[in-house]
């Protein structure tokens, strides 16, 4: 019984390996990862939530990409470089500011008893005509702001970074440090279509 | 006078190349692990923002893109060039966005893992954006990515 004749199979396996190197792509695709509020409950009319005004942050862009910033404390167009350490400040409250959110008592697992400022907003609102590139970048310094601070509180609490801690240790750093950014429809000014 | 006589009766001996398939089996299955299908030919050219806190895209087949940009330079004489959205392999409206997030859905193993990743060139409107965003949040695709590139 002669043996099976596979001095083809190199071959058929080389056709094959160049079909795959011509129809894939290695490029790893990157993002900011964010997550959308739930849709509206249309059978139940939308429970209007009365935010106090020190716990909102207003950051606005104009068609222009200009970005305006507005708190209890300051309003005015700003460069989008102070952005982060503006929500940061603003996030953080460290010396429990009357004009900046609010603090309470919450109980967090692995934490303990913590003063949060669990309750503050960010509303983020753009013009329909808005460049993309300048909501993404506001996008990107809000959530490096909230990134570094739940960096500097993992480092204090467990002394690691936040990318070394256990899924319950980020969460408890999470509970400390929520991401509350809002998003509102953008708006129509009078005489738009 | 020493010299290199060859032996008489001594033949080349063939490299044995039996473990050749092997090998090149090797190569592709590597490859087939590290690459992913290119799906959708692009109708849209984009540039996508840089930015520095990204995350890569895990599983991949749970991710779905919408590619937002201009029509390419060979079908700008048809469709001119303002700003289009790319669902697959065609152009579309931003509400047919929630019959492509139902499409997309079928057959995933875990639904809640749904990712829309939006490709959306840097000098678009954001009301295109916002169209799809809200399109999207309506058919419960909350996890959504906008894709760009690290800046160094």
């Amino acid at each position: 019984m002669p043996g099976l004749n596979t001095s083809s199979t190199a071959d058929i396996s080389f056709m094959l390996l160049i079909f795959f190197l011509v129809t894939t792509s290695m490029d790893t695709d990157m993002g900011l990862a964010r997550r959308l509020p739930q849709p509206p409950d249309e059978n139940q009319e939308e429970a209007q939530v009365d935010i106090k005004s020190r716990n909102i942050m207003y950051v606005r862009l104009n068609s222009e990409g200009q970005l305006w910033m507005k708190d209890e404390t300051f309003s005015d167009y700003v460069d989008i470089s102070i952005l982060r350490q503006r929500v940061k400040d603003f996030v953080r409250n460290e010396q429990n500011f009357s004009k900046w959110p609010e603090k309470h008592v919450k109980n967090i697992d692995l934490l303990g008893r913590c003063f949060v400022t669990d309750k503050h907003v960010i509303s983020v609102q753009t013009a329909r005509d808005t460049p993309y590139n300048a909501y993404f970048q506001v996008q990107n310094e809000l959530v490096a702001a909230y990134n570094e601070l739940r960096n500097e509180l993992s480092k204090e609490k467990f002394g690691r970074t936040w990318d070394n801690l256990t899924t319950e240790e980020k969460d408890a750093v999470r509970q400390y440090y929520p991401q509350n950014i809002s998003e509102a429809e953008p708006k129509k000014y009078p005489g738009e279509k | 006078m020493a010299g290199f006589k060859r032996k008489e009766g001594r033949e080349m001996v063939e490299m044995n190349t039996s473990s050749l398939p092997d090998l090149i089996f090797t190569i592709l299955f590597f490859f087939m692990m590290v690459t992913t299908m290119r799906e959708v030919t692009l109708k849209v050219k984009f540039v996508v923002p840089q930015g520095t806190e990204l995350e890569k895209l895990e599983k991949k087949s749970a991710v779905s893109f919408i590619y937002v940009g201009p029509p390419t330079d060979q079908l700008r004489a048809q469709m001119g060039s303002g700003t289009r959205i790319q669902l697959n392999d065609r152009y579309a409206e931003p509400k047919e966005v929630m019959d492509f997030v139902a499409a997309e859905r079928q057959g995933m193993v875990n639904e809640g893992d749904q990712v829309i990743s939006i490709k959306a060139d840097q000098h678009t409107q954001m009301g295109y954006i916002t169209d799809i965003k809200e399109v999207l949040r309506k058919s419960w695709a909350l996890r959504l990515n906008y894709s760009a590139s690290r800046r160094n």
